[in-house]
């Protein structure tokens, strides 16, 4: 059971639950939990989401939400719940899509929408552990507005301890922007992403559509199958 | 009841009907995504489907061997681990119990084998019987590689994670072993309507 100490409005759509979860056993950068909604007829919703925390900052686990309109538990932890309400919890799942500071190799991270949000686990971990695995994060977002973590990605990456952020803009762009202003494709990942030959780990979640197009050309630049993991969300995750 | 969320209500009840849908589980009308790792894409001339391990002969059937096999059609519910459920999903395929035909055999579980390295674990017992297929189709239409075409397993009883995509054998075993996701947590049975989506369920 965990205690909603903190509400963080990420984007128009997106928002930070931060929760004490005083039993939580601690997890790796990656991994997710169920959350478990009771209605006081006993009727229960349960969703995945993903931990955007280090597991460094346990027992203090961050869930980043966003909010799927037609949803059923995403509304409730966007408009509904306060701070000072519990949210029942269970995990953490999943110990395939992790990544730890001791891991081998460069590490890309390709993100689509709120599929940042295992990834910004990882990025924290690396910051929490003054890691120095040269890392880069390609990160798509329609617009300015809807990046995740726009602040605190500037202000990691301007630590120069060999983490760059690239981003790439699909919807609309600022005056002046001089960056990406499309879907991730092939040759964005050649430029932005680390060689075959160096076997940087690559860890790719978003849309389904996102993480089928990144990972297929990234297995057909040359990386092997085995260093690409997915992790895909739909708009069904409500 | 322990614990109920403060102020939360939850869909109309009536959109599930309770004999159809597992615990924790909600229906989708689409078709959700999910694997590890890229979308493999195996050419049909170089597909093969094999039964190996604990048989006298191991078999194999190249695609046009497998397509001839007689198949059938299969109207089911599936339901996901990740809490999604599909009703009546509509699938073509051929049954496991086509596959193992007059194979003799002491084993009592099967690993199932796919393009990527992906494993999962099941009982023998819950393979045969007209519990399980390998499927070709899905709505109509060939089975999409980002669901698991050009063949997947079908065993609808299960989550859906026992149905592995990309499926290209069946390794009989004596002893049970984890496959993929059972190494990473996941209950090594997977019966939605006991919720057993974890080891420790």
């Amino acid at each position: 059971m965990g205690r909603v100490t903190r509400r963080v409005t990420e984007t128009p759509r997106v928002l930070t639950l931060v929760l004490a979860v005083p039993d939580w056993p601690g997890h790796r950068a990656g991994q997710h939990v169920d959350v478990r909604l009771t209605a006081d007829d006993g009727y229960q919703a349960q969703r995945s989401y993903s931990i955007a925390s280090a597991p460094e900052d346990s027992p203090r686990v961050a869930l980043t939400i966003e909010r799927i309109d037609d949803g059923e538990v995403s509304p409730y932890l966007v408009d509904v719940l306060a701070e000072g309400d519990q949210l029942e919890l269970r995990g953490p799942i999943g110990g395939y899509f992790v990544w730890d500071v001791d891991a081998s190799g460069p590490l890309l991270l390709v993100a689509g929408g709120s599929g940042i949000c295992p990834l910004m686990a990882m990025i924290r971990h690396r910051a929490a552990r003054q890691s120095r695995v040269p890392t880069r994060l390609l990160y798509s977002s329609h617009s300015l507005e809807d990046v995740i973590y726009k602040h605190e990605l500037d202000r990691l990456a301007g630590r120069g301890d060999g983490l760059e952020v690239i981003h790439t803009l699909t919807r609309s762009r600022p005056q002046g922007w001089s960056g990406y202003s499309r879907r991730i494709d092939r040759e964005m990942l050649a430029e932005v992403g680390f060689a075959p030959e160096q076997r940087p780990l690559c860890m790719v979640c978003g849309p389904t559509p996102l993480v089928e197009a990144v990972a297929n050309a990234l297995v057909e630049s040359g990386h092997p199958a085995d260093r690409v993991k997915t992790e895909r969300f739909g708009p069904t995750g409500g | 009841m322990s614990f109920v969320s403060r102020a939360f209500r939850g869909r109309p009840r009536e959109r599930a009907p309770a004999d159809r849908l597992p615990p924790g589980q909600y229906v989708v009308g689409d078709f959700p995504v999910l694997s590890a790792g890229p979308t493999p894409r195996t050419p049909l001339t170089a597909w093969t489907f094999s039964i190996t391990g604990e048989v006298d002969e191991p078999r194999r059937w190249t695609w046009d061997e497998f397509r001839k096999l007689p198949s059938e059609t299969i109207t089911r519910d599936i339901h996901c681990v990740t809490k999604w459920s599909k009703l009546d999903s509509v699938w073509e395929g051929v049954s496991v119990d086509t596959l193992l035909e007059g194979i003799e055999t002491s084993a009592e579980y099967v690993m199932a084998f796919s393009d990527g390295g992906y494993t999962t674990n099941l009982p023998l017992a819950d393979v045969t019987g007209g519990k399980a297929w390998v499927a070709f189709a899905f709505g109509g239409a060939p089975l999409e590689p980002e669901h698991g075409g050009p063949a997947r397993l079908l065993v609808p009883h299960l989550y859906f994670w026992k149905s592995a995509k990309w499926v290209r054998g069946l390794r009989l075993m004596s002893e049970d072993e984890p496959g993929f996701w059972e190494t990473y947590g996941y209950h090594m049975y997977g019966d939605p309507w006991q919720e057993q989506r974890y080891s420790c369920d």
